[in-house]
């Protein structure tokens, strides 16, 4: 080949005697990989920037005068490579330093969890001597520590190739694990009072536990990318062997990021989850909660048969399917022929297949339109938008967001609320310096490790700046930007509808990020109460056509009149004008109003509860149908992109989905559901037709003034922590360890009027209820506070009945709160 | 014993040369030994000249790996619109190793001075001085003598009226010998945990700050000054033609008059000795170290080979920083090798496998050995491991902890076989015994 034919940005070079061409700048060790010869390596990660730490993966390189780390070096033009497979050298110094790294490592592998999979085990196999000439003493510490409740260290075993701690501070952003000390004392550790010559924490259940915790979302990625046993989890450590367990490629059900991940089982028990390696999505991370929390599944309150309740003693009492599935058909044909009709209560957390056959089911067996996904604060406006700007749409992908000219963040919190785009981001903001903007009331530190630049915002005013910020709409103008709206954009009146115009005017991409993984596939199986699967407006006759056609319907079986949503279904339900209600993973604590919400399940005369656990829903039901939590199902979810995430089961256990009882509870009503088995929903949802139907028109809400608070009140702003009192979390005491501490944020004005600093108790109230939390006092807009939704001690939706935007009494409390950690272990009233 | 007129004559006081002034750390009396005529003179002249000069003088850092100071120098971007450092490593910490030290308690404003003509050629208008953690009184005298020179319009804005500025920081290190290593030192001057960083980017364009910076040592920026004023004619002609130039060596050990000798580039041993009042009584050479624990020790038969660059690297060794270790035949090889391994285990900055693993084995198997429980095929190991450890570390450290293994193992082999063959007194009783709580986990195994 001669130097005209190749390209200028690739470089031809040759490696153990093969000629290859790759792009300059690519690293021998990638480049080698390519040509299918795997140089051993520790401190290498492709994901990280490379370091040359272990010196594992020395190469040959004529020319050279010694052998250099093929991880650090970049490929040049006729550069002559010569691995271990070819040259004396490079084999002599690989032996030589796989032979160091084994001195001081113990070798326990017959105890040790990475037996089976370790790198280290695989290459001493592939790269060392049979036998190691050290005899002498091992370094050795006296046993593992904690670096959080959840991840351990076993510090003998490390090999000091910093990955872990590389990755906390490059990917993470979260630099508490450090390598300290020097020489073969050097050691990943997290801050110790101690090791800086201070007093050892107090002996007893936390000693272990550094002055200063991993605190990180993302923890579990340092375990699985670890080459040695160094790091465990406190979940699975001693649990198993890499050899006895069946890996599944699966899904990560918690939120709308969309992970793939790989669930290892032993025995029909789930052993543990990895991040699952997909460079469109999560790449090769998960955050902590899709990782370690999926006890919930074998909680104590999982349903496992059918229930209904005794007419004679009021109490739910154990029956048969035949009985269940008779009692519910025939209370919802009772209310469905009534003047109240039935209502259909999704939530967000359905797989795209049993979402459309709630949409279905509430269709054609309930012939309603009353049916919502929606199980948290909403809005006409929302539905409205949702319906106009994105479903049927393909979103900006993450890729996208990562390539974008600038991102513009509104209702949401990336860290807390989509930690896999948040993740994405962050790269971007690294690698590629992209400009971040986020109207928030403070800067988080997930903002801040975004660089991200914050428009002070009260919540509720969100519409405002949206409509009327110069530097928003000249940072969206450039081509490729991206707005992205969380959820919570849809609790300031106005707010979608400016983040619509924005994007029209500026002609930036818009996103919609909902927090829970079956909020977009519910929302294109049609589960709201003016749409159809598909993005048909129940109002278009043409909507309606095409769906009848599909369905087999005759005409003018669906309903053109817009049904009721989630706040109407309830708000019917107290005052008396529904006869019934089919609620799916529902749970009232995340209703803008719980209380509300439970009384309206009190005042409903026949409640159906499709439920895996004990819930506040299911303890209220007539019927109580048991489903199968998404390990023991086939499915799909859809990320907030829009991208389609199937799944298949992982555990084969009886459990039935949601779509097949609702095929066996529609064919007791006489209706033909077809969606008894996964293939044949999603059979019959890709054979359904893209829509000619005109789409339903965008939302144009006017901006509300926002509220304005009297003396001693403050606007509330509030969102979930990613680990928090979810339901999805209970059984995970280890995850619930790294949460982050409750506190409620306020101003330093308020903080002033109110005469309080960091640490001191502070009541929020409403009507409802008041919570009180020590304070943390941070830059934010004047006369707003801020409080974990649903966290220890900071149960917002329960507690004070108030969703973001509300205006609530701020106040300073004279009992001592109580301490957040008091709270970890309570779980029952958490949400999902 | 009095030197000879032939070795005395070797002496080239240039560095030196004030060094028995009373008080010639003060400013005044500096002034009164040509003190800061450099500097006017260096300020009158355009930058890139001043570099020129330095290049064709033949200058070559005395830190120890003597890269040609001019040529680096020139690596430094110009207009680049980014601002530029001088960082001086005044860490001094290579064992031996005691020249810096001294020329700072001493002469601090031949520093200074130099450090400000240095700044003006690469168009730095900050510098710090990198002083070694544990030499308190060295970055006190420096600190008085930036407060003097700046009190005379050394330093600060429009220095001498020539429009720059620069100001200078003495730094006072954390304590560790990785720190002077030149990307470890700028590490640590930011904040930072002091290890080596990946290179390239090299410090000529990415240094402190991620800025274009050049690292020098001491004595190489002192040298600049003479430069100056002498030029490069004079300056070539001390020295040799590859290594001109005065040097200071650091002559310690089993001499009558150890101490810093200023001797043009080039001086043999035999001479050093004699210029150090010759050998102690009883005492004969046996092995010595050209400039430091890194560098490969030499015996009695290389007592006439130049130490200048370019012979030491023919004799197997280096010139490193000229502290000229001399150990007599009262002096035990092994048990030098194995106090110098244990400093390297020690100071090991932990970052990379072969240096962090291979000191920390090759001290128990060097402990081993001298505990009369080692064996011969300790010998092949130590010398495969220092294989496995040169040119393999991720840093010039790696290369310096093989050093004294090595090349006491080429001199002394029947000095390890001694012991090893049970015909030298084990000079320690056993292995050092294992932790305490290791202990008692054993025997509650064994129970
Ligand atoms: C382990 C190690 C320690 C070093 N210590 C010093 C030191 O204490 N002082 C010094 O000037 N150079 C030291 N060096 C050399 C520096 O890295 C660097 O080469 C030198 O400061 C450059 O200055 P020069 O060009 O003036 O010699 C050390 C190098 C290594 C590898
Ligand atoms: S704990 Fe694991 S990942 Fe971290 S430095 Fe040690 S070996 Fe590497
Ligand atoms: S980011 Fe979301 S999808 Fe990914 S692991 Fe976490 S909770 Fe699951
Ligand atoms: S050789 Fe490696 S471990 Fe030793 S000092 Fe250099 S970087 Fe640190
Ligand atoms: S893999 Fe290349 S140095 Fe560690």
């Amino acid at each position: 080949m001669t130097a005209l034919d190749t390209p200028t940005d690739e470089v031809t070079l040759t490696i153990d005697g093969v000629e290859v061409t790759a792009p300059k700048g690519a690293l021998i060790i990638r480049v080698a990989e390519k040509l299918g010869i795997e140089i051993p390596r520790f401190c290498d990660h492709p994901l990280l920037a490379p370091v040359g730490a272990c010196r594992q993966c020395l190469v040959d390189v004529e020319g050279q005068r010694k052998p250099i780390t093929s991880c650090t070096t970049p490929i040049a033009d006729g550069m002559v490579v010569r691995t271990h497979l070819t040259s004396e050298v490079a084999r002599k110094a690989q032996q030589g330093i796989m032979e160091f790294l084994l001195i001081n490592h113990p070798l326990d592998c017959p105890v040790c969890d990475k037996g089976g999979e370790c790198p280290l085990q695989n290459q001493a196999m592939s790269t060392g001597a049979a036998e190691s000439r050290f005899q002498d003493v091992k370094r050795t510490y006296p046993k593992p520590i904690n670096l959080s409740t959840q991840v351990l260290l076993d510090r003998e075993r490390c090999v000091q190739c910093a990955r872990c701690t590389r990755f906390s501070e490059e990917i993470a952003g979260d630099p508490f694990i450090e390598l300290m000390d020097r020489t073969s004392d050097e050691q990943v550790n997290v801050y110790r009072e101690e090791m800086f010559g201070g007093e050892p924490g107090p002996a007893g259940s936390h000693s272990d536990l550094g002055s200063e915790p991993l605190r990180s979302y993302f923890s579990g990625n340092t375990i699985q990318i670890c080459p040695v046993g160094a790091l465990t989890s406190a979940q699975y450590r001693f649990r198993s062997r890499p050899f006895d367990l069946v890996s599944t490629p699966s899904v990560c059900e918690h939120c709308a990021a969309g992970c793939a991940q790989r669930t290892d089982h032993r025995r029909g028990k789930v052993m543990r989850r990895l991040a699952g390696d997909d460079p469109a999505v999560n790449e090769e991370w998960d955050c902590d909660k899709g990782r370690f929390g999926f006890r919930y599944v074998t909680a104590f309150d999982r349903i496992t048969e059918p229930m209904v309740r005794d007419p004679q003693t009021g109490a739910l009492r154990a029956a048969a399917w035949s009985e269940a599935l008779a009692v519910a058909a025939e209370g919802l044909r009772r209310a469905r022929d009534s003047s109240g009709g039935v209502g259909v209560l999704t939530g967000g957390r359905l797989t795209v297949e049993d979402a459309y056959a709630y949409s279905k089911f509430a269709r054609i067996a309930l012939r309603t339109n009353d049916v919502d996904f929606r199980a948290r604060p909403l809005s006409t406006e929302e539905a409205d938008f949702l319906a106009a700007a994105v479903a049927g749409r393909q979103g900006p992908t993450y890729a996208e967001v990562e390539q974008a000219s600038a991102v513009v963040l509104a209702g949401l919190e990336p860290e807390e609320e989509c930690p896999i785009l948040f993740l994405r981001m962050r790269k971007a903001y690294r690698k590629r310096a992209l400009a971040v903007h986020a109207l928030a009331p403070f800067r988080t530190t997930g903002y801040e490790k975004l660089g991200a630049t914050v428009l002070p915002c009260a919540p509720g005013s969100e519409a405002t700046l949206l409509a009327g910020d110069a530097s928003l709409a000249a940072a969206l103008s450039q081509p490729g930007a991206v707005l992205v709206v969380g959820e919570r954009l849809g609790g300031a009146p106005g707010g979608l509808s400016a983040a619509v115009a924005l994007a029209e005017r500026t002609g930036a991409r818009l996103a919609w990020v909902p927090r829970r993984a079956g909020e977009r596939g519910a929302l294109e199986a049609g589960c709201l109460p003016h749409l159809l699967p598909g993005g048909r407006p129940v109002t278009e006759p043409r909507a309606r056509a095409e769906l009848a056609g599909a369905w087999g319907l005759e005409a003018g079986v669906l309903d053109s009149r817009p049904g009721r949503d989630t706040g109407a279904i309830l708000a019917a339900a107290t005052a008396g004008d529904l006869g019934a209600l089919v609620v799916a993973g529902v749970d009232p604590a995340d209703l803008s109003d719980a209380r509300a919400a439970e009384q309206a399940l009190d005042a409903v005369p026949f409640l159906v509860s499709l439920e895996l656990r004990n819930s506040a829903v299911a303890r209220r039901a007539d019927v109580v149908l048991p489903v199968a939590p998404t390990v023991e199902k086939a499915g799909s979810f859809l990320t907030w992109e829009g991208r389609l995430r199937p799944f298949e089961a992982v555990l084969a256990t009886g459990a039935m989905t949601d779509a097949r009882i609702l095929d066996a509870l529609a064919s007791q009503l006489g209706v033909q559901l077809n969606t008894r088995d996964v293939p044949a929903v999603r059979a019959e949802l890709a054979a359904l037709p893209a829509t000619d139907s005109p789409r339903h028109p965008p939302p144009q809400v006017a901006p509300a003034p926002p509220p304005v608070p009297a003396d001693g009140q403050a606007v509330l702003a509030t969102w979930h922590q990613l680990v928090d009192l979810g339901t999805l979390q209970d059984g995970d005491d280890e995850l619930a360890g790294t949460a982050r501490p409750s506190v409620v944020r306020l101003g330093k004005e308020l903080a002033t009027r109110l005469g309080v600093g960091d640490g001191d108790p502070v009541t929020v109230g409403t009507g409802t209820g008041a919570l009180t939390l020590p304070v943390e006092v941070v830059d934010m807009v004047d006369a707003v506070v801020w409080l974990p939704t649903n966290s220890p001690g900071a149960t917002v939706r329960r507690s004070l009945g108030a969703a973001a935007g509300a205006l609530v009494s701020v106040s300073v409390s004279v009992s001592v709160p109580v301490s957040a950690s008091v709270f970890v272990s309570v779980s029952p009233g958490g949400s999902r | 014993m009095t030197p000879s007129e032939g070795a005395l004559a070797r002496l080239t006081p240039v560095l030196t040369k004030r060094w028995l002034s009373p008080d010639a750390w003060r400013r005044e009396v500096y002034e009164q030994l040509d003190g800061y005529t450099a500097l006017r003179k260096a300020l009158a002249a355009h930058p890139d000249d001043l570099i020129a000069l330095v290049k064709d003088s033949g200058l070559r850092g005395r830190g120890g790996a003597g890269f040609p100071t001019g040529l680096k120098w020139g690596f430094i971007p110009q207009a680049d619109g980014k601002p530029h450092y001088l960082v001086v490593n005044a860490d001094e910490g290579e064992p031996g190793t005691c020249k810096d030290l001294p020329l700072m308690m001493v002469d601090p404003h031949s520093l200074i001075e130099g450090a400000i003509i240095t700044s003006y050629a690469i168009r730095a208008n900050l510098a710090f001085i990198y002083v070694r953690g544990e030499a308190v009184h060295a970055a006190r005298r420096l600190q008085h003598a930036v407060a003097e020179a700046r009190a005379a319009g050394y330093l600060g804005t429009d220095i001498l009226g020539s429009g720059f500025e620069l100001e200078v920081v003495i730094h006072c290190g954390a304590g560790a010998y990785i720190c002077g290593e030149e990307t470890a030192l700028l590490d640590s001057l930011e904040g930072f945990r002091g290890q080596p960083r990946l290179r390239p980017p090299f410090p000529a364009t990415h240094g402190l700050y991620a800025c274009p910076t050049v690292v020098n040592n001491v004595e190489t920026i002192a040298t600049v000054p003479y430069i100056v004023l002498g030029g490069a004619q004079w300056f070539r002609g001390m020295g040799t033609e590859k290594s001109p130039g005065p040097k200071i060596y650091s002559v310690s050990g089993r001499v009558n008059d150890p101490g810093q000798y200023e001797c043009g580039l080039g001086v043999t041993l035999r001479e050093l000795i004699e210029l150090a009042g010759g050998m102690q009584d009883g005492h004969e050479l046996s092995f010595w170290t050209p400039g430091g624990s890194s560098t490969p020790m030499l015996t009695a038969e290389h007592l006439d080979v130049p130490l200048d660059f370019e012979a030491m690297a023919a004799a197997g060794t280096m010139l490193g920083t000229t502290a000229v270790q001399v150990f007599s035949d009262q002096d035990c090889p092994v048990y030098a090798a194995y106090r110098w391994i244990e400093f390297y285990h020690h100071e090991s900055c932990g970052k990379c496998t072969p240096c962090r693993e291979g000191n920390f084995w090759m001290k128990q198997v060097l402990r081993r050995i001298l505990s009369g429980e080692g064996t011969h095929a300790d010998l092949d190991t130590l010398l495969d491991s220092c294989e496995n450890l040169l040119g393999r570390s991720f840093c010039a450290f790696g290369d310096g902890a093989a050093s004294p293994v090595q090349s006491s193992i080429k001199y002394f082999r029947q000095t390890y076989l001694d012991y090893v063959e049970g015909r030298r007194p084990p000079l320690f009783g056993s292995p050092p015994p294992r932790p305490a709580w290791a202990a008692t986990e054993l025997a509650g195994a064994a129970r």
